[in-house]
Parts: structure tokens; sequence; C-alpha cells
């Protein structure tokens, strides 16, 4: 998945490092009380602390921490038992304090690992760190023709800094970066990874060089809520800054905002525009410690992840790699799946849940959770499959009913009796009906034209609107044939 | 019955329960005391409604029987503490409009044992000051300059310039102060009263305007020092809502007041010796080395090499952490804004309208040692030399219980003497600020007068958390000096 650019004056290897923060899921903010819930009326959710009024002090909240240090051993990251918040300082009417609480030296969880898979296979990219954070509250500049409004309900509510290392290469690997960091903190219940909701966003960090030599100058595209614009914003940034060099133009070190109405990418402000953020040691907070027997009681409870469940589905289930990643990329897909596969042939039941009802949902645009298909009615036709009283083609219209209006398996076969034909005596019928109506083709068959054989199968099927067994449709059918 | 405006917190405690005196007796000879002494300007603001009413309801539960320990004990508050539904300007511009809807934790425990709250007390503006001369609110006047007979009129030192003008002047017979770097204890020395700056961490600092988060130490300013432990048992306490708050449990402080200081260890540090000190402090210090000698103490020299650094660290320290505290004050939420249409105007004219001269000195000072390129070289040098100041203590407090010092480096000075100099203003401090640094309880007990009539102060100072040993001594002291506040509530 290297996505090298063929230049004027060579190649060029694009490198691409992604600070994503990530909204941790807490029902309170992490230095106040206020709650954190999505979509309430502006200021609504604001304790005296996020408002930043006189003589308030942060306390920090100790889930918001357990849940930092979840995502650390998540990505088996250094968890530090001594971390240190520090004031970021700038003003911003949506920054109460007028500086964010931020962990600049001494963050909370050191240098870790993820793995993406990608087309070249696996690939390791580095995590720099994770830190804690507040996040700044909303400015609402649409409300009013001179004025701009404020909303604090975002104000405090707890991030997760994640820093990767510049290991990536192209859009598509940034894309699966994002996804299992997404993944492993879904199923660790760490973030919901909503990006429409702005639980994830990221900064993207670009830079172009030729292969082999140093890093190149890179600039920095803020704030980008979704995975497509991350894609397009690669996209286009490296291609620029191909441009520019090649035509002798250097590169500016910048921060950059991607307009999704365009696809492209301008500058917000420069290196020398940079705000001087007088980083220092929060005196409002104690440094954050805690031993490691604390971090190791979390440990002891973390979920399976997705790295150990795929191999596990691959070693112990039969599954290719690639079901089993697909499988794993969401919790809930995995969880439908196994209480799926518990008790069933585990191929067939990968297969149904990849092929089918995937297709489905990506068809009808809906999720596994609103969809009307369970593992309980999904279940019961595999069984019905497994047991032959359906064809597997019949099969699938029957799952097409299931996923329009629901219902079991068994009565939609029953009521429209799509139990398959087994009998060999009404099978018989059948093959003598279809043979005696295409006596020419029985006869170049027999003169070696082997090919009408798929034919014939198909006209019984046909004749049998599908309910026949396609087995015994076989062997009954060579036997007439021969004889 | 004698001048109710005479009798220290203890007295009244006694006359309450005795049923002498009524709760309400009292504070209204207060409220009195306050209108008839306005021109002394101690207070932004008077809560005579609330005094009364607080006052009544302190009467009510001494008449059932239920009376708490500072029922009917009228204080004044430093407007800095954070009181529900009443003004608190912080002495700025930028809060002079600003009624907070919340309760400190430091008043709200006051209430909670009784006491009655007369009103807001002057301070310099955000707390930045030695002289009470950068409030908005304008210079208060200092008691003594009707006691000495002063030509001029004099400072009640600062920052809690309002509260120990307020304590000394008999407009209040109590008040609460903070102390960043000596802002108790040098308005206590300057006004001939009791005032305690404990450790840090022993009050919670939640709904208390901040300066500097890392030194800011709420205490009492009293006119004895048993006063100072009634109240500060009260003041005191661990706060969830404060992380800084020490969980340590509060004990009964004035039981430590026995008198019996046999066999303490003293110590006298002999950089404290500074050249230029009056004689009459000098004279003052070794006064009090003999009362405790006397009653049974060890005195020794002893040496806290860093001391020299202390003041150049603070004004380091503290303006640092200023700069970011005060940038809540955006005109956005709160407070003064001035109405611009463009954003940064508007920040601008805000904070410009909103701070005085000496707030605005130390945003810059702050802002400049946290800068890109300067922060190693003056931020993290002066966090590094904190250290080794905290060290100095450390090691001294091996071998003594507490340590005796002069409070301030001179008497009262004239309104607008040192105004046009910063540095000399900032000398006011030199001996307060080093246990500032160090987190230190310390005490400013009334030792003498000045050749001017004038009252000079003595320092007491213990290890973390030994508040005890700190007002045992500042006891002796007290009993030793034979000091008066002369003429309480007669200006």
């Amino acid at each position: 998945m290297k996505a090298l650019i063929e230049g004027q004056t060579g190649t060029w290897e694009i490198v691409i490092g992604l600070e994503v923060h990530a909204q941790v899921s807490s029902e309170s903010k992490l230095f106040s009380g206020a709650s954190t819930a999505f979509g309430a009326k502006p200021n609504t959710q604001v304790s005296l602390i996020d408002a930043a009024m006189p003589g308030m002090l942060p306390v920090i909240n100790q889930h918001c921490v357990r849940q930092a240090i979840k995502t650390g051993l998540g990505i088996n990251a250094t968890v530090n038992l001594k971390s240190v918040f520090d004031r970021k300082n700038y003003f911003y009417p949506d920054l109460p304090q007028g500086y964010q609480i931020s962990q600049y030296k001494h963050p909370i969880i050191g240098e870790g690992t993820l793995t993406i898979v990608s087309e070249e296979g696996e690939k390791e990219i580095g995590i720099e760190r994770i830190h804690l954070e507040q996040d700044a509250g909303k400015s609402m500049h649409d409300q009013h023709p001179s004025k701009s409004f404020i909303d604090l309900n975002r104000s405090g509510v707890a991030l997760m800094e994640i820093v990767s290392k510049p290991d990536m290469r192209s859009a598509g690997e940034a894309a699966a970066y994002i996804r299992k960091l997404r993944s492993i903190m879904r199923y660790l219940g760490t973030c919901d990874g909503n990006m429409q909701e702005g639980s994830l966003r990221c900064d993207v960090n670009v830079s172009v060089r030729k292969i082999g030599e140093e890093l190149g100058t890179r600039c920095e595209i803020k704030n980008v809520n979704s995975i497509r614009f991350v894609q397009q914003a690669i996209d286009y940034e490296s291609r620029r800054q191909v441009e520019l060099l090649e035509t002798g133009d250097s590169i500016d070190q910048e921060t950059r905002l991607f307009d999704a109405s365009t696809g492209q990418t301008r500058s917000m402000r420069s290196k020398e525009e940079a705000h001087d953020y007088r980083y220092f040691p929060d005196p409002d907070l104690l440094p954050l410690e805690f031993s490691q027997n604390y971090v190791d009681e979390i440990k002891a409870e973390l979920p399976e992840l997705p790295d150990h469940k795929r191999d596990r589905f691959i070693a112990e289930f039969g599954l290719s790699a690639e079901d089993a990643d697909t499988l794993v990329e969401e919790k809930a897909t995995a969880e439908f799946y196994e209480e799926l596969s518990n008790g069933r042939d585990k191929k067939l039941a990968a297969n149904w849940v990849i092929t089918e009802l995937f297709g489905a949902l990506n068809k009808s645009g809906i999720g596994l959770r609103e969809s009307k298909v369970d593992a309980h009615n999904l279940g019961s036709l595999i069984d019905l499959i497994s047991d032959g009283t359906i064809s597997g083609r019949i099969a699938k219209d029957v799952f097409g009913e299931i996923f329009e209006s629901g219902g079991s398996a068994n009565s939609i076969v029953e009521r429209k009796g799509l139990r398959q034909i087994s009998d060999s005596g009404q099978l018989t019928d059948l093959i003598d009906a279809v043979l005696s109506e295409n006596q020419d083709k029985v006869t170049e068959f027999r003169e070696g034209k082997d090919k009408l054989f798929g034919f014939f199968v198909g006209q019984v099927m046909k004749r049998s609107q599908g309910q026949a067994n396609p087995k015994l449709v076989n062997e009954l059918l060579k036997e007439k044939l021969a004889g | 019955m004698s001048n109710i405006l005479e009798l220290n917190l203890a007295d009244l405690q006694k006359a309450i329960s005795d049923k002498h005196l009524s709760a309400k007796e009292i504070t209204e000879a207060y409220l009195q005391a306050i209108e008839q002494n306005s021109q002394s300007n101690c207070f932004i603001s008077i809560t005579e409604e609330k005094a009364i009413q607080m006052a009544e309801e302190s009467d009510k539960r001494i008449e059932r029987g239920e009376g708490l320990a500072l029922d009917g004990i009228p204080i004044g508050v430093k407007d800095l503490f954070c009181t529900s539904g009443v003004s608190t300007t912080a002495g700025s511009n930028m809060l002079s409009n600003f009624v907070p809807q919340y309760e400190s934790t430091v008043t709200e425990q006051l209430w909670r044992d009784g006491a009655i709250m007369l009103g807001k007390c002057n301070m310099d503006e955000f707390a930045m000051g030695s002289a009470n001369t950068t409030s908005y609110f304008g210079s208060v006047e200092n008691p003594w300059t009707t006691r000495a007979k002063s030509e001029k009129k004099l400072v009640p030192g600062g920052s809690s310039g309002g509260s120990a003008a307020a304590v000394s002047g008999g407009l209040a017979v109590a008040a609460t102060g903070s102390d960043t770097g000596g802002s108790i204890r040098q308005p206590a020395s300057f006004c001939g009263i009791v005032g305690m700056k404990p450790t840090y961490g022993r009050c919670s600092r939640w709904g208390m305007v901040a300066f500097a988060s890392s030194l800011d130490q709420a205490g009492p300013l009293t006119r004895t020092v048993r006063d100072a432990a009634i109240l500060l048992k009260s003041m005191a306490g661990y706060d969830p809502k404060d992380s800084t708050s020490a969980n340590v449990s509060v004990p009964n402080f004035e039981l430590a007041l026995n008198g019996d200081i046999r066999g303490l260890r003293v110590g006298v540090p002999r950089e404290y010796k500074r050249e230029g000190t009056p004689p009459e402090i000098e004279n003052l210090w070794q006064k009090g080395i003999d009362i405790l000698r006397k009653a049974g103490a060890v005195i020794s020299d002893v040496s806290l090499p860093h001391t020299k650094y202390a003041l150049p660290t603070y004004y380091i320290i503290a303006p640092a952490e200023a700069s970011s505290n005060l940038a809540r004050y955006d005109g956005v939420r709160y407070g003064l804004r001035a109405q611009q249409t463009e954003l940064q105007d508007m920040y601008q004219r805000t904070r410009d309208e909103g701070f005085g001269d000496e707030v605005k000195r130390r945003i810059l000072i702050g802002t400049y040692v946290l800068s890109a390129g300067y922060y190693d070289a003056y931020y993290l040098k002066a966090q590094r030399v904190r250290a080794l100041i905290k060290q100095d203590f450390d090691n001294v407090f091996e071998n003594v219980d507490v340590l005796l010092t002069p409070t301030a480096p001179s008497e009262a000075f004239a309104i607008g003497e040192n105004d046009d100099d910063p540095i000399k203003m900032y000398l006011n401090d030199i001996f307060t600020v080093p246990t500032s640094l160090a987190g230190l309880p310390a005490i400013s007990i009334p030792g003498s007068l000045s050749n001017k009539g004038l009252p000079l102060g003595l320092q007491v100072v213990g290890k973390m958390f030994d508040e005890e040993s700190v007002l045992k001594v500042g006891d002796v002291l007290e009993s030793g000096v034979e000091f008066t506040l002369q003429e309480v509530g007669k200006q």
C-alpha cells in the first residue's frame, strides 16, 4: 500500500504522522463533575470549574485516568506511574481559563505500538505517547449577524491525545491506523470513536521526501473529522508538496486546514505566527501518581483485543486471515459472529456474516445494531442449510426476507413451502421431464459435449423452483445420462 | 461592661457564654464603628443586613443552648474569598461588578461555626502589593496614623491591608486574610496585631480568587495569638475540592497555648541579619530571643544559606503563576467587559481598563519568564532554587523546632512612599517570602514600638503542619513583650 508519487525529478515517498484526539468515554469531565452527554442544549452542562469562575479549582476524574491507562495497555505501551499536568496558555473565547490543562513533558502513557493490516501485509506503527487533556468549548459564528456565541458544554471534556510516530507511508495506511486505533478503543470501552459527534478528531502531519533521504519539512493539517477526509487531505497535501519542491520552492512549516467542500488544504498560520503556549506545570494539581499494582489490576480486567481475537479465529476456527480481520475490526461484529458461530460451522457462519449480512448492510446503509437480523434468526437459517432443509440458494432468499421484515427462518420456510426436495422419486420425475423435453441436447451430450451437464442441472433446478437438492440432482442426472 | 470593641475574640466568647453580651449587641457595635470610621476605607463592601441576620441566628442558637464556637463573633473577610450573593472584587476594577453564586470553603466553615460577616475587606488588587495602595477601591489608612500622631497617612501594609487595619482599629474583632509572600504577616506587623499564615495545604483554596496557586494560603488576622488559634481551627481542614489541600486532621490549636516551651529549640537564622536593618528591629529581635530563653527555650544560631535568592525566586514564580491565573479575566463570561466589536480589541481594552499597573507589571513579568527561550533560565531555575530554599529549612529543622526572625524590614510607611519604586516595595517581603516558598507555617506577633511609635512584629516559623509549636511560641512571646493595642475603636 506504499503510495509513491512519480514526479518529474524522481519518486517521492509520503511520510505521515497522526495526532488523534479521542474523547474519553466518561460520564463526567476531566476535572469537574459536569456531564459529557452529547447533544444537550448549549451551556447546560457547565460547572463553575468549566466556566473558570474565580477561585475554582480542578480535581482529576479518576475514571478518566483509568481509561487512559487501559488505552495505553491496549497498545502495549509504557504506563508512566508519575505524570504531570501542565497549562497550555492561549486566549480564545471558548477557552474559559485562558489555558488548557494538558500534559506536556510527562505524559501518562509512553511509547507503544499498533499493528495495521494493509495490502502489503502487517505493519507496526509506533506510538510516541498518549496524554490526557481538556477539550475547549465551541464557538458558533453563524447564530447572529455581528456576534459569536459560545457553548461551553464541551469545555473540560476529557481527551486522549494519541501521537503516532511518522511511520505511515500512504493515505491507506493512515486510514488503517485510525480504524485500528478506534477498534482497540471500542473493544476497551475507552472511546466510542464516533467521528460525527467529534469524539475522534485527527491532526495529520504530512511531509514528502525522495526515498532514502532525510525527513522533509512537514505541514500539520488540523482537526480533520473523518477517515475519508484524512485520506483526501493526505492525497492533496502530498501532491501539493511534491509540486512545490519540483518547481524549486521549499515547504513552509505551517498549520493548514482541510476544506471538505474542495478537498484541498489551505494555510491557517505559519511557524512565525505559531503561539508561544508558555507551558508550565499546573500548580493547582499535584503530579498524577499511581502504583504498578493499580496498573496490574486494570491489566487483569482487559477484554480480549482484536489482534488476539483474530489469531484465535484463524487458529481455532480455521478462518482465513482476511475473514478474521474483517470479523474482528468492530467489537460489535466480532461479538455477533461469536454468538452466531457458537455450536455451528465456523466457516459457514463467517461466510454468511461477511458476504450476505455485510453485503446487505452496506447496500441499505444501516448498521448491525439497527438491522432486523440477529444471531438467533441468522443462526437458525444456517441450521436449515446444514441439515439440508433448504439449499444455499433458497437460503439467500430467506435471508433477504429476514433482512427486510425480520422473523424466523423456520416460519418463512414453512409459510412459503421452501423446503428442499430430497426425495429421489420426486427428483427422478423432474429429471425425466427435463430430459424428454431436450432430446436433441441429450444426444449432443452423449456425443461428447460434456458442458451441457450444467444446462440440465439448471433446468431441473428451475423446474423445481430452486427447491431441488442440488447434490442429489447431480447424482441422479449422472446416472440417467450415463444410461 | 467595658467597651465592646476592646474585647478580643476569646473575651467575646466568654461574654457571650456568660450572657453578658448578645451577638446582636456586639455586631451592632462593630457596624456602628465601621460606619463612623468609613474614612479608613477598610471595607470595600459592608454587609450590614446579612450581619444583623446572622447575629440574630446566633442569638437564637445561644438561647436554645446550641451555641457554636464562633457564634456572635463579627469578622471581616478579605475581598478575595468568594461569598455567595455578596460582591467579591479582589480589589480590582476587573471584578468590580462580580457577585459569586458560591461560597469559598474557608468562609463556609466560618459561617458553619457561627461567625458573623461584617463585610468584605479592602486589599491590594489581586493580592499584589505590600501597602494596600494598588487597590482599585483606594488606599487604607493604618489606625496607627492617629495613634502615633503621624503627619502623613500611613499604609496598613498589604495585601491584606483592609483586614489588618480593621482588626487593629476595632472595626472587626478578627478577619480572614491570604498570604502569598507575606500578605498576612507584613500587614499584621504594620498594624500591631497577630497574623498567621498556616502551612500550605492547611486551608482550602477553593473559592479564593487565585494570585499564585502554589503559594496562596488563607489565614487569620487577630488581636491575640489565642484568637488566631481559635479562628484557624474553623478555617482549616481538608477539602476534596482543592487538590493541593492536605488530608491531615485539624488539632485543637488552642490547647497548644500552655506556655511551656522548656527545652524547645529555637533557631535564629544568621542570614536574616541584614545590613541596613533599623537598630530598633534588631533590638526587638534580641528582646524576643531573651524572652524565649528566659522561658526555657534553647536558642541556637542557624544558617539558611539560600535566603538571599528567595526574593528573586518569588518574583519569578508568583508572577508566572499569576500571568496564567489571571488569563480568565477576559471579559467573555463575567466581570468587566469593554464594549468593542472586534475580539482582540475587546480583550485588550478589557484587560487594560480592568487591571491596575502593578497587576499588569506582574502579568508582564510572568509572561516573560514563561516564554519560549526564557523558561529554563527563569522559571525552571527559580523552581530549582525554590527546592534548595525548602531544603535549607528541612536541614535546620532537624536541629531546631521553630525559627525566630523579624517579620518586616521596616515599620509602616506613608501612603504613596514606595509606589514609584517596585523593588523597594518588594523588599517588604524579604523576611516572609522564604517561608512562603517552603510552604511553612509562620506567625507575626506585635513586639514593640519603633522610635516613631509604630508597631514592629516578630515572626515565628515552624515545621510543616506544626502550627501548634508556632502558636505556642507566639503565645509566650506575646506574654513577654507586653505590647497592647491602644484606643481600639476610638479614632
